[in-house]
């Protein structure tokens, strides 16, 4: 469980998170949505202790706050939205670096540790190229390497920032497929930033919708994702359906430009 | 939605896999480290029969084979050729592998801490606090440092390259500030080059204004192991040791930070510690090996890279096998530099740097990404 209180982040004297109060449930998905510099990444940034922030942050009722990066690393997991891959390093010394923080300083990886590394490289079918290096890997191969680092570390809350805006539709769905059912298996909490809402709405228990720092809509997908809101917050056109046999909330792009916000046409 | 049945490669476990076979690794492993400790001991045996003046070169091997316990072998090789031998080619072949082996393991670590190929162990300020440091010293003269107990030219050398050093540090950790991890080591490098530039306009003005000295000064920039004795051996042994045990303790922490300083920071890495950590060892024992030999250049940058080529990127092994291909990579480039224009002497630093710098120029046509 994720708990956050007051969680603010300044970039000098920019505000990239208002204070952000919110509770991430043990085994919950969460997804956080919002255009470009609304703050999705700030907060992810912030649990992963990656920015300076002030307020609260704890998991399983321990806080994150002044902890080592090692007894972080055991509590969270965190996947970049663009991954440095050293290209020349074999798949499974990759996932290997995921055990770093069960290692002692001057230690050896330990049996158990490269144990850990088979069954995750077992359980995400990587094994036909483990001993290949990340260069040689196709994207959607490579997400799941990334992935499968952040399940070696065996942390209870994993966060994935914006995991598939790399990735074609087949491989964003495949990825999302893959978390769903780790989620599921491992009993992760899951907190992720989401580019497609259509996608964010589908795989989510529920979702933060973020502008500018503050949280404006937070909930069940239908809920948060209105035609009118995403006309406010992304200043985009669009109609949003709901699926009538599953209440999947399908949003559509229309042409046209959206009203701004004080309620005037955007000139071209 | 209902046509998402093959989208669905990525399920979990269901086709066989190939365990990592660790014990395989290992082997490997130990091959490399074997084929280069063979290598080494080759090159000491190449640098002491080889030179200008002593024994025939075959009866070298023999001679020292003679000096093992147990073993009674008749070289042919007088009192006065052992000499030779002993007192002037072996602290100069030994003292080469320390140098060389020092600044190679130094500069793969230099080239891991701050994931940047074109790095060498000078980065910081090492060189050019050592350039100076020597030239402030060499003002004095050598007249009047003779008769010195100890030469001040290489503790000049050691003290300000530690010194210029700490100054990067110290600047570059005040400008990063509470900024985010990733942009420390960035900061780090720049504040490098702004005290380099610093360091080396005093060297300048101090030589204007000593031209007499301009030639020492040059002679001991390029880089020499011609004056080696025993007591440099036995001076920059210690710090030798202790940096490359540091540097080996840390290949884990390396090759953590290939996934960048950020990630290494996810993964639990204190990374502005173990980066201080990983430069102080560096920098001392390059620090150390330069205040004696002088700058020998491109061995730190480049013969990490040929065993990247050769052996791999991981750094249990790129560390070692740097140390020991370093190592006898100067022995060898030292042995052309007796021989080409004997007597007269070919500084090391010439040589390295005329089979380096066109290997760094293939380096940029052909490598990718670190």
């Amino acid at each position: 469980m994720i708990e956050l209180r007051d969680v603010t982040v300044d970039y000098g004297d920019r505000r990239a998170l208002a204070p952000f109060d919110g509770s991430v449930r043990s085994g919950e998905w969460v997804g956080v949505v919002g255009p470009n510099g609304a703050g999705k990444s700030s907060l992810l940034r912030a649990i992963a202790g990656l920015v300076e922030h002030a307020g609260d942050i704890a998991v399983d009722g321990r806080s994150l706050v002044g902890a080592r990066e090692r007894d972080r690393a055991v509590k969270v997991a965190y996947v970049a939205q663009e991954p440095v891959i050293p290209y020349d390093m074999p798949v499974v010394d990759y996932v290997l670096l995921g055990r770093t923080p069960y290692i002692s300083y001057f230690g050896s990886p330990s049996t158990e540790d490269r144990a850990v590394v088979s069954e995750v490289i077992d359980r995400l079918r990587l094994g036909s190229f483990a001993r290949r290096l990340l260069g040689e890997l196709s994207g959607g191969e490579r997400q799941r390497v990334v992935l499968a680092r952040a399940l070696a570390q065996q942390a209870p809350v994993l966060l994935l920032d914006e995991p598939t805006s790399a990735l074609d539709i087949g491989h964003q769905q495949q990825a999302l497929e893959l978390v769903a059912e780790l989620r599921e298996h491992q009993r992760l909490t899951v907190l992720s930033a989401l580019h497609d809402l259509t996608l964010a709405g589908i795989y989510t228990d529920r979702l933060v919708m973020l502008d500018r720092g503050e949280v404006v809509a937070s909930g069940a997908a239908a809920d948060v994702i209105t035609a009118e809101r995403l006309g406010e917050v992304y200043e985009v056109c669009v109609t949003v359906d709901i699926d009538p046999e599953d209440g999947a909330v399908i949003v559509v792009p229309r042409r046209g430009f959206p009203a701004d916000r004080d309620g005037r046409e955007v000139a071209p | 939605m209902a046509s998402t049945v093959d989208a669905q490669s990525g399920r979990l476990g269901s086709s066989p896999t190939r365990p990592p076979d660790h014990a395989e690794e290992r082997r490997g492993d130990l091959r490399w480290f074997v084929g280069g400790g063979l290598l080494l001991v080759a090159a000491v045996l190449i640098g002491a029969s080889i030179g200008p003046a002593g024994p025939d070169w075959w009866r070298v091997p023999l001679a020292l084979l003679d000096r093992l316990p147990l073993i009674s072998i008749d070289s042919g090789v007088t009192e006065s050729q052992w000499a030779i031998v002993w007192k002037i080619r072996m602290p100069r072949v030994l003292l080469g592998a320390l140098v060389g082996g020092m600044l190679s393991i130094a500069g793969a670590s230099y080239q891991g801490v701050f994931r940047n190929p074109l790095v060498d162990p000078y980065l910081l300020g090492a060189a050019a606090g050592a350039g100076l440091g020597a030239t402030i010293a060499l003002t004095i003269g050598r007249a009047e440092t003779a008769t010195w107990p100890i030469d001040p030219v290489p503790v000049a050398a050691f003290v300000v390259a530690v010194v210029t050093v700490m100054t990067t540090y110290v600047v570059g950790a005040a400008f990063s500030g509470s900024r985010s991890i990733a942009s420390a080591g960035v900061t780090l490098v720049l504040a490098g080059v702004a005290v380099v530039s610093f360091t080396s306009a005093i060297q300048t003005f101090v030589l204007l204004r000593n031209v007499e000295i301009v030639r020492e000064v040059f002679r001991w920039i390029i880089g020499s192991l011609s004056r080696a004795t025993w007591d440099d051996v036995w001076l920059v042994l210690p710090y030798v040791v202790i940096s490359t045990v540091v540097l080996l303790l840390h290949r884990r922490h390396l090759d953590a930070f290939r996934v960048g300083d950020e990630e290494a920071a996810t993964l639990g890495v204190d990374v502005r510690r173990t980066r201080l950590v990983i430069v102080v060892a560096a920098t001392l024992g390059t620090a150390a090996v330069v205040s004696v030999s002088g700058l020998i250049g491109f061995v730190g940058l480049v013969v990490p890279h040929v065993v990247r080529l050769l052996a791999g990127a991981a750094n249990r092994r790129v560390l070692p096998l740097s140390l020991m291909g370093g190592a006898a990579f100067l022995i060898l480039a030292d042995v052309p530099g007796r021989m080409l224009a004997r007597p007269a002497e070919t500084p090391i630093g010439v040589v390295t740097a005329f089979i380096g710098a066109p290997f760094f120029i293939y380096l940029l046509r052909t490598r990718r990404v670190m």
